[in-house]
């Protein structure tokens, strides 16, 4: 039983990392929202799927007009992720500036249920759009980097097995540690980022120091949401096909990684996707070698929530987060 | 003040007189077009979501034999048309479309559903209704199991798709090892363990049999721990959108194994999905191959100048089950003197139906309302485009 998990255990981790690094960009657009406005943004699994939309539409288009051949891949890649996240930082710009700013006085159960009716919007405006040509929403998307990479693992210890993995693993992953290292930067050392904390610690008095505070609910959406489009695209180079529905169980999932890491810290979302991802990864493969048949791999999600919920029994603010003081 | 009111009552009169001659212009119309009775088929498949490819198909083809068909009925003062439903998929939608169904008394059957687990909750709407329906696509033991008098399906059971599938992976392609995914609906559950049974009493060993969320994308736990246990073959029990990322996945991992699946993944969108990697994927499909028989040449002609689009597996499914119902319809109106017959008479003369001569198939169902001379198909994919080729046709 052991030795089947070791054995594994290189092509779980290869598996568990990409999809780990996609709920960390993900989360962080939860956490980021929450920790300026105290809102969960639901509509933000949406606009990460309306991201791998917009980035399968310009990969489209490029390679209809041959574009993609006379290039290398990674330009075009390029390309593609730096369109879908300007067009998603918008969307979500928008979408705050329509949808949740004339309610920010309202309470916020309003805000809340404002946000999920803007992502079932979304989810049938790209259905709707999706279904125009072809009359089927599940689109396909030509594969930019193909080429099967053999990790020989078993060379550094006999019991492990080999890992197999595309290249488009490499790409997704640098470019989302690239996006988490930006983001930690600019949150931490710019000045739009200190100004971003002190918002998020408080409002008002941020706004008495001179803060443009809607300004910087704005940036906040904008950054968001330009990661969430990105890691759509990203999405999409991997799995090579998406719907108008990936966004509602991936952000879930983010969520629950925002919340495992502490909601409101973006530093915590990150280690919460990374850790959702590697379980789920473990528990797929493992569960049914571990209890012996008796849980398949279909338990997964159970096996990582379970640990969620453990984890907030004992740390209700979340690994990283701090429990907070309550503003008086 | 006074004028105000006045614009009021002006504007609540308009308002009530649009609504009554809307009302008598929609009973205007069932009374039938130029003084004949109609009569209406409905079908219900999803024509949205995401198997919306296959619900499609079953809606063109009713309406390709619906068309064929008009004039005969015109000829008895019959006025035939179809009203297309969209069940999405969901057994609630569906059920709900069954509920309207049922009170639109000019709809004297029904064509439907894609899926088993839509057709099962709709069918009792149906059969309090006393209205026949025939499925050209759902292939769960329980849909006809249960004994209701009006449901009727014109393909095979997957009681019979998953040992066929069986029979060819060990018998043919000589598989020792399998690994069984299926995706816990009542259709991918259903025909892995028949699958899985039937494997089993033929001596293969199933070395994992595991289940996967519909909906989701990445399955490569699954397949990893698929990999680790080297198997000569993997089934999947589920549908195309699950099934080309499963196959697309596995390929990845550099399982060049034949991978198998049932009618689910016969879909011009599994090759769409799945790329080259589709190459050594076999199917069972309850639904042939139409190219292979002349009717069928000449049905995929028409198919293609009517709509401009290509057939899908169950188009000629559709196309029959439609036949079937309205064969039944004229001789329950044959026997009712000429006059429109009622809903019970339909569904009587459809269950009487023991020879009809569809496209690929014969059509006469038994004391249940399964297909006595329904077949299983294999296929397999030997490059990346749709249709497979059609390799055994198995019958009961």
């Amino acid at each position: 039983m052991l030795a089947h998990i070791i054995q594994t255990l290189p092509q779980v981790i290869v598996d568990g990392l990409t999809l780990g690094v996609v709920y960390a960009v993900v989360a962080i657009g939860y956490t980021m929202v929450y920790g300026i406005l105290e809102l969960i943004n639901f509509a933000h699994g949406e606009i990460f799927m309306s991201g791998a939309f917009i980035g399968t539409t310009v990969l489209l288009i490029l390679s209809s007009v041959g574009f993609l051949s006379s290039v290398p891949a990674i330009l075009a890649f390029i390309i593609i992720i730096v369109i879908a996240s300007l067009a998603t930082g918008f969307l979500g710009m928008g979408i705050e500036r329509v949808a949740y700013r004339p309610l920010r006085s309202a309470p916020k159960l309003i805000t809340l249920i404002t946000a999920i009716g803007v992502s079932f919007l979304l989810q049938d405006i790209v259905r709707f759009i999706a279904e125009l040509k072809t009359g089927n929403y599940i689109v396909s998307a030509p594969s930019l980097f193909n080429d099967k990479i053999h990790l020989k693992t078993s060379a550094i210890l006999p019991q492990f097995g080999d890992a197999l993995f595309k290249s488009s693993f490499l790409v997704v992953l640098i470019v989302a540690i690239i996006m988490l290292v930006a983001l930690d930067f600019f949150v931490n050392r710019t000045k739009w980022g200190m100004a971003m904390r002190a918002v998020a610690q408080d409002r008002e008095t941020a706004s008495l120091m001179s803060i443009n505070v809607n300004k910087v609910i704005s940036v906040t959406f904008f950054v968001g949401s330009a990661l969430g489009g990105a890691t759509g695209v990203l999405f999409m180079i991997q799995y090579g096909t998406i719907d108008p529905y990936i966004g509602f169980i991936l952000g879930i999932k983010a969520f629950t990684a925002a919340v495992l890491g502490g909601i409101g810290n973006i530093r915590g979302a990150m280690v919460g996707g990374l850790l959702i991802g590697f379980l789920e990864m473990f528990a797929a493969a493992n569960l049914s070698t571990l209890t012996h048949g008796a849980f398949g791999a279909e338990y997964k999600d159970i096996f990582a929530f379970a640990i969620l919920i453990a984890v907030l029994i004992f740390k209700p603010e979340g690994l990283f987060g701090k429990a907070v003081v309550e503003k008086v | 003040m006074k004028s105000k009111k006045v614009v009021s009552l002006i504007a609540t009169a308009a308002l009530a007189f649009g609504i009554i001659s809307g009302c008598s212009s929609s009973k205007g119309g069932s009374s039938g077009s130029g003084g004949k009775q109609v009569i209406k088929i409905a079908t219900q498949s999803p024509l949205s979501g995401g198997s919306a490819t296959l619900g499609e198909a079953i809606k063109l083809g009713a309406q390709l034999a619906i068309s064929d068909q008009k004039k005969a009925f015109a000829k008895k003062g019959f006025d035939l048309q179809l009203v297309p439903y969209d069940d999405q998929a969901d057994p609630k939608k569906g059920v709900s479309n069954a509920q309207q169904i049922g009170s639109d008394k000019s709809i004297l059957g029904v064509i439907g559903h894609l899926n088993s687990g839509v057709t099962i909750p709709s069918s009792e709407i149906y059969e309090k209704n006393q209205l026949a329906m025939i499925s050209p696509a759902a292939t769960a033991t329980d849909v006809t199991d249960r004994g209701l008098k009006v449901v009727n399906r014109v393909c095979a059971r997957d009681d019979f798709q998953g040992p066929a599938g069986a029979d060819f992976a060990v018998n043919t392609l000589k598989a020792k090892k399998i690994f069984v995914i299926q995706d816990k609906t009542a259709y991918g559950s259903g025909l892995a363990e028949a699958f899985r049974d039937a494997a089993k009493k033929l001596g293969a060993d199933i070395i994992g049999y595991e289940g996967i969320t519909v909906g989701e994308k990445d399955f490569n736990g699954v397949i990893s721990q698929a990999a680790s246990k080297k198997p000569d073959l993997i089934y999947f029990g589920g549908v195309y959108a699950e099934g080309g990322l499963i196959i697309k996945q596995a390929r990845d991992k550099g399982l060049d194994i034949p991978i198998m699946g049932g009618d689910g993944l016969d879909s011009s969108s599994t090759v769409q999905i799945a790329g080259d990697s589709v190459k050594n994927v076999y199917l069972t499909s309850v639904a042939g191959d139409v190219t292979k028989v002349a009717a069928g040449k000449k049905f995929v002609d028409a198919y293609k100048a009517k709509f401009g689009k290509g057939v899908e597996s169950y188009s000629s499914y559709g196309y029959d089950a439609t036949g079937v119902l309205l064969k039944a319809i004229m001789s329950a109106i044959d026997k009712n003197n000429g006059k429109l017959p009622t809903r019970e008479a339909v569904s009587q003369a459809v269950r009487a139906i023991q020879d009809y001569q569809g496209i690929i198939n014969k059509v006469g169902f038994d004391n249940k309302g399964d297909n006595k001379f329904a077949k299983v198909y294999i296929f397999k994919f030997d490059k990346a485009a749709y249709p497979a080729v059609q390799q055994k046709a198995i019958s009961k």
